[in-house]
């Protein structure tokens, strides 16, 4: 098996750092501006804008952003038999109100380096909200835990999905192309150049490495998306996972989305100082020592 | 009956009627002041009286133009102002300086709630009960948001109520309804009440007064308040009682009460109108309850139920208690979640407690109240202790879902005595024990309660491997159909489920016996992936169960492949039993 995660320099891993941390500060900064009445495309609009302010070049996927009952995938939205492309996916038209929650989901490159996050809230209280982001956190241990045993990625989605099951919750991750719980991401060439071609809010140079990956993986055994299906079924790729286990319960969904490294021997998260973990941490639902994984 | 005592309220006397002691000086005894309604006198109360008069110093009066009671000489006279400074002075007369508890029943309730959100008698009221009465502004405001909202389910609504009020409109009539009660009505009265009520009443002495006279009260109020509310709150306890047979009033006349009396506790039972007739026990006991929870500030269990209950208000389950065994997961789980978002409270049983808790967790997040308990109801004892509890803590359930099971497959001859042990105590023994346990529940309480059983295709659908478990659920259906039959006349609704092939947990515990262990992990993941293609999902297994209730169905088919096994085995039995032949497990 290639190693590209071997490849990856201390160096590049703060690259990819700095930028999902800009990404996020993105979400942090929109979420504080969402106002009732907005759409999900001003929402959007509002991250690509930031985005681009801050000397953002290329996109994995231009920003998302679902509202209400959208965060479930309930509808439309989470219909599935296009292998989860359907144009519902995009930012719609759907007003923000009071008490109903948000995700945002963006995923800017910065001279070569992705970042891919999800990020939810809410325009007041939404106690179901709460308790699915709460519940998340199981999840982000329980991927690193197995990960960092090598256990299978298929056998790690599964295991994700008999959390849901055990949770109550539906594994609505599953209404993404391709069922997708986590992807690769690549680090890109810096070509110096200011922007780059994106076809369906996807930035295409990303894609094509997701794609060159999906060959490549082809011949050795691996799959660049890692789901429950039998072409996960190899033990955890040396590189960078982002993943994004995405809950629904009624008619609130919630999620986080983040960059997972995977070396030869191990598997930590790129980043602890998230703002789920630091959510998780005020609320008494993660240890110090949890940091310690780094 | 004769009074006690005459009060004078401007230049009306009011016929005063007492049960028990007065309080002597710094004695503790709560004052009780009971409210008749329309075509009644204080007599109506007199069981509920006496029952009250054992904790509480009881009050009734005879309402003006009613009883012993002066009759004005004009409709206005009758104005709910009026009747508020009459409840006033009587309150005045017989417990002086201390606040006193209402209960009151039809007009006396709507005078009563007059009294509650004015400013006459504040301070003086400490809590109230009120049985079948709006306040006409509520009942204003309630009527105006449904014709502004327009949607086909309000004015349905409306239509509904105006169907159940069609004798305010006759008691507008000149001459015709004061004359009826003249002319032979009074005499009739109890024969009617026994006819539409089902309770037998004693002819009140005053009966034709009472309801001549009382036809004034709708003169006077319904036409300016209903259609010229105001908005009228109050912050003191109330608690409603909703007799659900009651003819003149459709449920949902109380779905807004909480936006205007948020300090609410609310309680239905299966009766009609005049409940203090029909149930006078009942009555004494419920507001006595209410008024010692109000004096001391000790929330009994039922009462912190009533109080779930009236913040559920508008929804179609609120109120009912529904237990679900083996609701930890699968659709017992999404079960127990939809009665919940529905607004009933629920109780979770499954053998597995972290399991029961959580559904139990998401079923509050839902906005119910939920409890969790751990039960194997193959076991006799702790089938029993279950229900105990739930009938000691919660009452008798109005739904009781029997839904856990355990699976089986394999060779007849492979399975052994404690394989069928196994099975048909949980299958079986578990629906017969829910079903008698909490059944005879609901005889107890007058409940118009109901069982669904949770069988399975399997109950008609023969197969060479399913021996155990398809004869375990055909035993179920059965039990269904004859239980049904014993309690049609009872009220309780008997509903046997039959899910086809669901993508649940049960295909992954199922046991197939006679294999080694790694076949039968192959022969799981086998079933399992038969039932995911199928996907017969949870929610569309709960939705049926849902609808065998609300439809008092008998029996529920889910999936086409539950539909086709049970024509194919009416219509083709040797054909289906001819496929049971084949090795479909394998």
């Amino acid at each position: 098996m290639t190693t590209t995660g071997a490849r990856l320099t201390a160096e590049d891993l703060g690259h990819f750092r700095t930028v999902q941390r800009l990404a996020y500060q993105c979400a942090e900064t929109i979420a504080g501006e969402l106002q009732p009445g907005m759409t999900e495309r001003e929402a959007a609009a509002l991250q690509k804008t930031w985005l681009l302010d801050h000397g953002v070049d290329d996109w994995f996927h231009q920003p998302f952003a679902w509202f209400g009952d959208r965060t479930a995938f309930r509808g439309f939205i989470g219909f599935k038999h296009l292998g989860g492309f359907n144009p519902a996916f995009y930012p719609g038209l759907r007003r923000l109100e009071e008490g109903m929650p948000f995700i945002l989901d963006c995923a800017p490159t910065l001279h070569g380096y992705a970042a891919d996050i999800g990020y939810c809230g809410v325009l007041g209280q939404n106690p179901l909200l709460d308790k699915l982001m709460d519940d998340l956190a199981e999840y982000r241990r329980l991927i690193l835990a197995m990960a960092k045993q090598r256990r299978p990625l298929a056998e790690i989605s599964q295991a994700v999905d008999a959390l849901c099951a055990k949770h109550g919750y539906e594994p609505r991750h599953k209404a993404y192309p391709f069922e997708t719980l986590a992807h690769r991401v690549e680090k890109l060439k810096d070509d110096g150049k200011k922007n780059h071609l994106s076809i369906a809010n996807f930035g295409v140079r990303n894609v094509t490495e997701l794609l060159k990956d999906r060959f490549k993986g082809n011949s050795e055994g691996w799959s660049p998306i890692w789901n429950s299906s039998k072409s996960s079924d190899h033990p955890p790729t040396p590189g960078l996972w982002a993943v994004e286990p995405h809950l629904g319960f009624r008619n609130v969904g919630a999620k986080w989305e983040e960059l997972l490294v995977i070396t030869e021997d191990d598997a930590f998260w790129l980043d602890e100082e998230v703002p789920h973990v630091k959510r998780w941490q005020q609320r008494g639902l993660w240890q110090a020592e949890a940091l310690a994984t780094v | 009956m004769s009074p006690n005592q005459i009060v004078k309220s401007d230049n009306i006397d009011l016929a005063v009627y007492t049960w028990g002691e007065p309080p002597a000086a710094g004695q503790h005894k709560p004052t009780v002041v009971l409210v008749h309604g329309y075509p009644d006198a204080a007599s109506v109360w007199r069981h509920t009286a006496e029952q009250l008069a054992a904790k509480f110093y009881v009050v009734a009066y005879d309402v003006r133009g009613a009883g012993r009671s002066t009759q004005p000489d004009h409709t206005a006279a009758y104005d709910l102002q009026h009747l508020v400074n009459d409840l006033a002075t009587v309150v005045d007369a017989v417990c002086p300086g201390r606040p006193v508890h209402l209960v009151a029943h039809d007009w006396g309730s709507i005078q009563s709630w007059e009294a509650v959100t004015t400013s006459r008698m504040k301070g003086r009221i400490a809590s109230y009960t009120t049985i079948s009465g709006p306040s006409l502004d509520h009942a204003g405001f309630w009527l105006a948001q449904r014709l502004r909202s327009g949607a086909p389910e309000d004015l349905a609504a409306i239509a509904r109520q105006a169907a159940h009020s069609w004798y305010i409109g006759v008691f507008h009539l000149p001459v015709l309804a004061p004359s009826a009660w003249k002319l032979g009505l009074d005499k009739l009265w109890p024969t009617i009440l026994e006819k539409i009520e089902g309770t037998s009443a004693e002819a009140s002495e005053s009966q034709a007064k009472d309801g001549s006279a009382g036809v004034n009260l709708y003169r006077a109020n319904i036409t300016n308040r209903v259609l010229n509310p105001s908005e009228r709150r109050t912050d003191i306890p109330v608690q409603l009682i909703f007799p659900k047979g009651d003819h003149f009033m459709i449920p949902e006349i109380w779905d807004d009460l909480p936006q205007w009396a948020p300090n609410l506790w609310r309680r239905d039972t299966d009766a009609g109108h005049w409940l203090q007739v029909s149930h006078p026990q009942l009555v004494a006991d419920w507001a006595a309850e209410f008024i010692e929870f109000v004096e001391s500030g000790q929330e009994t269990k039922a009462l912190m139920r009533a109080r779930h209950y009236a913040r559920q208000s508008g929804k179609p389950y609120a109120g009912q208690l529904v237990v679900v065994t083996g609701a930890g997961s699968g659709f017992g789980r999404e079960t127990a979640l939809m009665f919940a978002e529905r607004g009933a409270s629920v109780v979770v049983a499954d053998i597995n407690l972290e399991a029961a808790e959580r559904t139990a967790e998401l079923a509050m997040l839902l906005g119910t109240d939920a409890y969790a308990r751990q039960v194997d109801v193959g076991n006799g004892d702790a089938m029993e202790a279950f229900a105990a509890w739930v009938g000691d803590e919660l009452g008798a359930p109005d739904i009781v879902v029997n839904n856990a099971g355990v699976g089986m497959a394999g060779s007849f001859f492979d399975s052994s005595d404690q394989d069928w042990e196994r099975v048909l105590n949980v299958n079986l023994w578990g629906v017969i024990r829910g079903s008698r346990l909490f059944g005879q529940q609901m005889l107890t309480a007058g409940k118009h309660g109901h069982i669904v059983n949770v069988a399975s295709m399997g109950a008609f659908t023969p197969s060479r491997f399913m021996s155990v478990y398809n004869t375990s659920k055909a035993a179920v259906m059965m039990l269904g159909d004859c239980l049904r039959g014993e309690l049609a006349g009872k009220g309780i609704h008997v509903s046997t489920v039959c899910p086809g092939l669901s993508n649940t947990g049960i295909t992954q515990r199922t046991q197939f016996v006679g294999v080694s262990d790694d076949e039968q992990t192959r022969r799981r993941d086998k079933a399992s992936k038969l039932y995911q293609r199928r996907n017969l999902k949870p929610e569309t297994i709960a939705a049926a169960i849902l609808d065998a209730v609300e439809n008092r169905r008998d029996e529920v088919l889910v999936g086409a492949e539950a539909f086709g096994s049970r024509l194919l085995g009416r219509f083709l039995p040797s054909l289906s039993r001819r496929l049971a032949r084949l090795d479909a497990a394998g």
